[in-house]
């Protein structure tokens, strides 16, 4: 498309002006528009953004999922959840898992995927009291060590020895068993 | 007490009020996704399995701190324009109340906090600061989420972390997330080399008004993609970095919007005011337009007499269900549009008589 304004160079801008609700628009070159001084401000910028979304990086990853992984045809998309008889099929199909045991049942197939879409397969945050046992004395521990480290090399001595004190007194806990936790 | 009717009918969410960095950024969001170990996700469930987890968390948000402040609403028996009126303060989803029957969810009484029950997950837990505040937000979520979890059993697997419903949630199951008003950046068309970057970085950005890929008002919620492999911690401290970095553009483009387009820009501020405090009819995505100007004049003085607080509260004011929720009523279009035009003549014009 030309320039609605010289005819010469092709329109590269869009503009679209809303004064009382009467909307004109017009096509233009990127010098007419600036030389009438509507180039992006005052002209209701024409602005939309790609779909960047995690949405469709997801839908992306799932439609290159085998349709039946490591296995017959048949025994892939009948894997079935024993616990909430979501198939992995369904799966494949919604995006989403029925219930916890899912990630057991389907954990070879799903492995690659959440390494693809996660950027890696451990996890390294927060740990529940309850279902999470000694495994939250050793994440601590880590995040107690790391912050020695730093305390160490920020020649934080006061802070470093008592960041020790309390890494002794949790790998004792954790010598002490899982009940102590 | 507890007023249970003023969620709808009132604008007292404290995210509205002033915060860190609030000439930019509006509110700061921590949600974390919890499932309980034993009870099919809420897409997979039927009716008792919902009920179930409905009465459970119900139970535990009774032990929250300070318990007496929250109230616990069952989508179901709400009105369509209550829940709207509860989307339109970012207290749930749009997904949570497309099938309202056996959701809920528990609601603090300054809305700083809301826990989503069966949305896609079986707890979506939220704290919503007011401006650039995402540790705290962060540190009050992790109590909550505590104390929840002293009741519960939640769902959780040494090398995935929390699971959740969709992959895309797991490990912390942590999505923070930033509402930014981004004007100059728009307006001098650097936006999109912005938002493209930031996408490299590992970041989500969408706009917070509008359908698909238009931007209403100039209003983006920037959010983390990952959210396994690194710590609750990390994750926010990464966003922040990334949102300091926005944030310093934003400002550098106010600056030279007002020195190259001085003249222009004093004149757009002032004929959005005008139009915002002289019209009769005013469309909700007009008058999202011209409170982006207005709030742009505020955050360079141009308009010294405006409160930022009271642009932020026509953000929840001029959205249809809450204009409908107080009139008591659904309205048509055109006479919603009447009724936005008074609100916000009120609003500007009414404190300063
Ligand atoms: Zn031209
Ligand atoms: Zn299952």
């Amino acid at each position: 498309m030309l320039c609605e304004n010289c005819k010469k160079r092709p329109a590269t801008v869009y503009v679209r002006r809303s004064i009382n609700g009467v909307t004109t628009e017009a096509h233009l070159c990127e010098e007419c528009a600036r030389e009438r001084g509507e180039l992006n401000f005052l002209t209701g910028p024409s602005f939309t953004f790609p779909d960047l979304s995690l949405g469709s990086l997801f839908s992306s990853l799932l439609d290159h999922l085998p349709v039946a992984p490591g296995g017959s045809l048949l025994t892939g998309t009948t894997l079935r959840c024993p616990e909430c008889g979501l198939t992995y099929g369904d799966f494949r199909e919604r995006g989403r898992l029925g219930c916890a045991r899912c990630y057991t049942t389907f954990r070879e197939q799903l492995e690659p995927l959440i390494r693809r879409l996660q950027g890696g397969l451990r996890h390294a945050g927060k740990v529940p009291r309850r279902s999470g046992g000694a495994l939250r004395v050793k994440h601590d521990l880590e995040t107690l060590r790391r912050r020695l480290k730093e305390a160490v090399s920020r020649e934080a001595f006061e802070e470093a020895a008592r960041l020790r004190d309390e890494i002794r007194a949790l790998e004792q806990k954790l010598k002490g068993g899982e009940g102590g936790v | 007490m507890f007023d249970a009717e003023a969620v709808f009918t009132q604008v007292r969410s404290a995210w509205l009020g002033p915060g860190p960095n609030s000439d930019i950024v509006v509110s700061s969001r921590i949600r974390l996704a919890r499932n309980l170990v034993d009870l099919p996700f809420p897409s997979a469930a039927g009716k008792d399995a919902l009920a179930e987890v409905l009465s459970r968390v119900r139970r535990a948000s009774e032990h929250l701190p300070e318990a007496r402040r929250y109230q616990f609403l069952e989508l179901g028996r709400l009105s369509p324009l209550d829940r709207q009126v509860l989307i339109e303060k970012h207290l749930i989803s749009p997904e949570h109340a497309r099938e309202p029957e056996g959701r809920g969810v528990v609601l603090r009484d300054d809305e700083t906090v809301s826990i989503m029950v069966n949305e896609e997950d079986h707890i979506r837990l939220q704290v919503l600061l007011p401006g650039l505040d995402l540790n705290a937000a962060w540190q009050l979520a992790n109590r909550l989420d505590d104390s929840l979890e002293q009741q519960l059993d939640f769902a959780f697997d040494e090398k995935l972390g929390f699971l959740t419903a969709c992959p895309t949630n797991l490990g912390s199951g942590l999505r923070a997330s930033i509402m930014l008003h981004l004007p100059a950046l728009v307006l001098l068309n650097q936006a999109g080399q912005v938002f493209t970057t930031l996408s490299q970085l590992g970041v989500v950005v969408r706009g917070l008004y509008g359908e698909g890929t238009q931007a209403l008002g100039n209003f983006f919620q920037i959010s983390n993609q990952l959210t396994l492999s690194q710590s609750e911690e990390d994750l926010i401290s990464n966003l922040l970095a990334l949102v300091g970095q926005v944030l310093e553009q934003e400002r550098a483009a106010r600056s030279r919007l007002y020195q190259e387009f001085g003249n222009r820009l004093v004149d757009m501020v002032w004929r959005a005011y005008g139009t915002l405090t002289s019209a009769r009819i005013l469309s909700g995505n007009e008058a999202m337009k011209l409170l982006s100007d207005v709030r742009l004049g505020v955050t360079l003085n141009l308009l010294p007499h405006v409160d930022l607080g009271t642009l932020n509260r026509l953000l929840v004011l001029t959205r249809p269900g809450f204009i409908q929720r107080v009139a008591g009523q659904q309205l048509p279009p055109a006479e919603r549009d009447v009724r936005r035009a008074a609100i916000v003549r009120e609003e500007l014009l009414g404190k300063n008589k």
